[in-house]
């Protein structure tokens, strides 16, 4: 389902050959958004871990990618939804080091670093989304005094 | 414009063996399954060759996320246990920006810049025959 010009979808994520698939999609919309190298780099691994989450800890669910933008700068919206089990307490597993399962605990904290925005809502039971945004260029910040 | 989207890696990644190395040379997009594949394999090879080393070309991998970087250092310590070497080449620069924004500096595994600067590192002789220098016969 592919809309705007190859940078909105929506993508499942039910197996690790879906991962591929996530890491792709993300990759192509944020060359096609004019996103740098690195920011590229950054905001595709960020996808990969946020993606395993999905799928590893929340039982699979989806990615959406839209396309957002904010005086004259592009950027790249990613929304990471599971109907899994949710997480209890958040700090604790936005934290470095902290692992429910057999990773390094450093794919949410460590996502988190690699993108502009993040957001992360979870209801115990009912699921977790991870809502992320990277801009193509740093948002305008006011101008210092000369 | 090419739409195409590049082949996904599956199965398993080729390990050759050039003298008391094994090389293997990563591509593209790895699967999970493939890279833990690729870690079993290296352990089976080393230990029925016995191999000094191991050196991992990653130049043609575009992203690292924690998984493939746990993968490596597993890699890693299993062959040192093994009583082999192993050297990550080729890392490309985003690559490292993006591995240490994430809190992941792999502290355990050795580096080089290049394949050749890796076969050096392992003391071996670079597998491009340079000027002068005679070509190496693998076993």
């Amino acid at each position: 389902m592919h809309t705007a010009a190859g940078v909105e979808a929506c993508l499942p994520i039910r197996s690790d050959m879906d991962l591929v698939w996530v890491r792709q999609h993300v990759r192509q919309a944020a060359a096609r958004l004019g996103f740098g190298l690195v920011e590229q780099t950054k905001l595709v691994t960020a996808a990969s871990e946020l993606a395993r989450n999905t799928l590893v800890h929340g039982g699979g669910g989806q990615m959406e990618a839209v396309h957002v933008s904010s005086g004259g700068v592009h950027g790249l919206r990613l929304s990471f939804t599971d109907e899994g089990p949710g997480i209890a307490d958040l700090d604790q597993a936005l934290s470095d080091g902290y692992t429910s399962g057999n990773g390094l605990g450093m794919g949410l904290s460590g996502a988190r670093r690699l993108v502009h925005d993040f957001d992360i809502e979870s209801t115990p039971g009912a699921g977790t989304t991870v809502r992320v945004t990277c801009w193509a260029a740093q948002p305008p910040r006011p101008r210092e005094e000369v | 414009m090419s739409e195409a989207y590049s082949r996904p890696v599956t199965g398993h990644v080729p390990v050759l063996r050039l003298g008391d190395v094994l090389l293997v040379t990563l591509q593209g997009d790895l699967h999970d399954s493939t890279a833990q594949q690729l870690q079993q394999d290296l352990a089976e090879t080393i230990s029925r060759t016995g191999v000094r080393g191991v050196l991992i070309d990653i130049s043609g991998v575009e992203i690292v996320d924690s998984f493939l970087g746990r993968v490596l250092a597993e890699i890693a310590a299993q062959a040192r246990l093994l009583a082999a070497r192993t050297v990550v080449a080729g890392m490309r620069p985003a690559v490292a920006i993006t591995l240490v924004e994430l809190g992941l500096t792999l502290p355990g595994l050795s580096t080089a810049l290049s394949t050749e600067a890796g076969m050096e590192l392992l003391g071996q002789q670079a597998p491009v025959t340079r000027p002068g220098s005679p070509r190496q016969e693998s076993p």
